[in-house]
């Protein structure tokens, strides 16, 4: 059996490279990659070089000279003699919380629009058609430019609130203040605040300093509450071992209630919350929680496109479910609201989820639209104003996109997490 | 949107800056037109007429170097910039000069590399308020809630300003001077602080401007002026002297009136003949001809006849020359000598 004549010894020559196919492909890339090596070295080059020939340098010691601007909406300490880099923080923390409110804004809002425009109600379903089609086919800066027109046009300024006979009421027993600059509504202090320094006695007439509160005392009442929950859990989960067990399920909703509630009702009398209203001071309300109009306009408009948006990939994810699901359920004798709840949507969920991820990448990204109406978000603070006074576009733009990068990158993580445990367990 | 501008015109920086910053005369010969860059609209300063004409004491000074320089007032292309844009725009050689109440601050002279070719209006910054609110101070704003144009000097001065007198506000910050008109009728902020001559322009364009007053304090030094790129001497050289050129022509007594006689041939006023060109070539040494001052000053007359024309007494914005008289008048204009 000696007719299999040994294979040829492999010589490599260099025209292989080309005319063999087993080498080709990796030619045609080692090519392509330098080229667009190349390629970026002289666009990167050619920016540094006629910087240059403008007099500027790349430098990034502008973020720690003093800003000298305010900023209407902080969430940490900041005035104008801070540096810019603490000014980028405080638009970084107010893109963050306009995307994450938005972000649970839009799936309810979809979610809830999705399935009702699959309702067997015509009237329902056409208007939420109405609503999907309209919010999906109008750019989303005509919404927010016209929710702020809305408000800032429709509704009273803080002076008509004033008078014997006001021009404007406070709504809610005098608990919200519905103005032109924005919501204003009763924010939560503490008598015996633990970290809030105490506040100045106020001159005219009134005898005790407006209660205080700090992040201490929010971080202990929210803590408490937080327990509580994965206490009341634990007795549930006890309820469904015992009905597993015996058949027979404990009540015990009394029981989960007063874990809920009665821990965190003590911990708020012991720092004496109280509940403070705003009221009409000098030109505007002061006091309670000032929601601006800049934050409602691009909330609800970023919430109500995008939840058009969920809506109909919540639509398509129901329907990717086969009919024959819910009839097998029907046939189980289930209610159709448990139908959609145990049987369809956790089905559907693993169809929804991996476009519901880039949603929220839209949403964040559609954020830095606030300038339009002056929500001081990171791209008025540093890619806005910082980079007027301090002349940096370059550098300014290169830490803009790097923030939406990383931000983008961190929100598709969390969500890919959440995909992969809801996903189809394959075994 | 804003992005993509800014994108863009960064993008822009990057390629044709080497290219632009060069020879300005000579891209703006060979185009035939001045790109300018104006405000997106402001009454007076410049904004477009009826028949979409910009028109305005800004405007004038670009239509006066267009006709210094390629002879004709109307060969301008004007670029709308907003606070934000424009130091962009005119560092990426998108606008050939910048003429929008621009203050000269050392920063943008130095870090932002532009020269600010003279001061065409001195200004302070001022607060505009309604009457019903019965505020007489700027010191009594305590609380108030303030429109502000985003990027610019006076977003510095007022954070200074509500500092140092121990007071608060709430800035509301705004893009356009048409927004903050919006904003500041719809009563979503309570006072608009800007120039003082820009406030006085908005208020012109009011329906009632008598309801709306300006409080007596003036918060910072304004020198607006027109400016362009570091680096292009020669077209900076152009662009200053065409603007001092305005400012001899009034105090020379040149105006659009009398310029066809002055400028015929040589009168008895020797300095009149070296501006006009009747005498010497002044023009030639800035690669021009001898014409030149005589035909920006006709373009739109002398810097008295532009003022009175758009932003005097006379107009609905109705400033007082100020400061901004000649010195022989007891003002702060005054141009270094032609010879």
């Amino acid at each position: 059996m000696s007719t299999l004549s040994e294979p040829p010894k492999a010589s490599f020559r260099l025209s292989q490279l080309i005319y063999d196919t087993r080498y080709r492909s990796l030619t045609i890339q080692v090519i392509a990659s330098i080229l667009i090596a190349l390629g970026l070295a002289w666009l990167i080059n050619n920016t540094i070089v006629n910087l240059d020939n403008l007099g500027k340098d790349i430098k990034f010691d502008f973020l720690g000279s003093q800003a000298g601007y305010d900023i209407n909406q902080r969430l940490i300490e900041y005035d104008s003699q801070d540096t810019h880099a603490r000014a980028a923080i405080v638009g970084i923390l107010n893109t963050l919380l306009v995307a994450f409110l938005g972000c649970i804004a839009a799936t309810i809002i979809g979610v809830t629009a999705g399935v009702l425009r699959l309702s067997k109600n015509w009237l329902i379903s056409k208007l939420m058609t109405v609503y999907v089609e309209g919010f999906r086919n109008v750019p989303l800066l005509l919404w927010i430019l016209l929710i702020f027109a809305l408000m800032t046009e429709g509704m009273p300024q803080p002076r008509d609130f004033r008078g014997d006979e006001p021009a404007a009421t406070m709504s809610l027993g005098d608990n919200v203040a519905v103005t032109n600059r924005g919501i204003y509504i009763p924010r939560i202090g503490f008598n015996n605040s633990i970290g809030a320094e105490a506040a100045e006695p106020v001159s005219d007439g009134e005898d005790t300093p407006p209660p205080g509160s700090s992040g201490v005392d929010w971080l202990l009442v929210l803590g408490v509450l937080f327990a509580s929950f994965f206490g009341q859990r634990y007795v549930k989960q006890r309820a469904d071992g015992i009905q597993e067990d015996t058949g027979l399920r404990p009540t015990t909703w009394y029981l989960r209630l007063g874990i809920l509630i009665i821990p965190t009702a003590i911990v708020m009398f012991v720092l004496g919350a109280q509940v403070v209203s705003p009221y009409l001071k000098g030109f505007n309300f002061t006091e309670g929680v000032h929601l601006r109009n800049s934050l409602i306009a691009l909330w609800f408009a970023l919430s109500l496109y995008t939840g058009a948006f969920i809506a109909e990939i919540v639509r398509s994810g129901i329907m990717a479910v086969s009919k024959g699901q819910s009839e097998a359920a029907f046939a189980l004798g289930m209610r159709p609201n448990w139908t959609m709840n145990l049987v369809i949507l956790p089905q559907a969920l693993r169809v929804i989820i991996p476009p519901l991820i880039s949603q929220y990448l839209n949403l964040t990204k559609n954020s830095s639209l606030a300038l339009a109406v002056g929500y001081m978000d990171v791209r008025s603070t540093l890619g806005g104003i910082t980079i007027n006074q301090t002349g940096r576009e370059l550098e300014g733009m290169l830490l803009l996109g790097l923030f939406y990068l990383v931000l983008s990158l961190l929100i598709s993580g969390v969500m890919n997490i959440y995909n992969n445990s809801v996903k189809l367990q394959e075994r | 949107m804003k992005h993509s501008v800014l994108l863009g015109a960064i993008t822009v920086a990057g390629f044709t800056a080497g290219a632009a910053a060069a020879d300005t005369l000579g891209d703006v010969q060979e185009r035939g037109t001045l790109n300018c860059g104006v405000t997106t609209g402001l009454v007076g300063f410049a904004a477009p007429d009826a028949n979409g004409e910009w028109e305005g004491f800004d405007v004038g000074v670009c239509r006066a170097v267009a006709a210094a320089v390629l002879g004709d007032a109307s060969a301008v292309n004007f670029v709308t910039t907003t606070g934000q844009t424009r130091f962009t725009a005119l560092a990426s050689g998108e606008i050939d000069m910048l003429a929008r109440n621009t203050t000269w601050t050392f920063s943008r002279d130095t870090d932002l590399a532009f020269e600010f070719v003279g001061i065409n209006y001195y200004d302070g910054q001022g607060f505009m308020i309604p009457r019903e609110l019965g505020v007489s101070s700027a010191k009594d704003l305590d609380g108030a809630t303030v429109c502000i144009q985003t990027g610019t000097t006076t977003e510095l001065n007022l954070a200074d300003f509500f500092r140092t007198n121990n007071i608060s506000y709430e800035p509301v910050p705004i893009e356009t001077n048409a927004e903050a008109q919006q904003q500041y009728l719809a009563g979503a902020c309570d006072v608009y602080t800007t120039d003082a001559s820009g406030l006085a322009a908005t208020r012109a364009s009011f329906e009632s401007p008598d309801e709306h007053m300006l409080l007596p304090e003036i918060i910072s030094k304004e020198p607006l002026g027109p400016l362009v790129r570091h680096g292009d001497h020669e077209w900076g050289d152009i662009v200053r002297w065409t603007l001092n050129a305005l400012i001899a022509a009034e105090e020379l007594g040149v105006s659009s009136a009398n310029i066809a006689d002055l400028g015929a041939a040589a009168g008895e006023n020797p300095e009149v003949n070296r501006l006009l060109g009747t005498e010497g070539e002044l023009g030639s040494y800035m690669g021009l001809d001898a014409d030149w001052a005589a035909r920006a000053i006709a373009a739109g007359g002398n810097y008295g006849e532009l003022f009175e024309k758009n932003i005097g007494e006379n107009t609905p914005i109705g400033l007082a020359r100020g400061l901004n008289a000649q010195w022989t008048d007891g003002g702060l204009l005054y141009s270094p000598p032609f010879r």
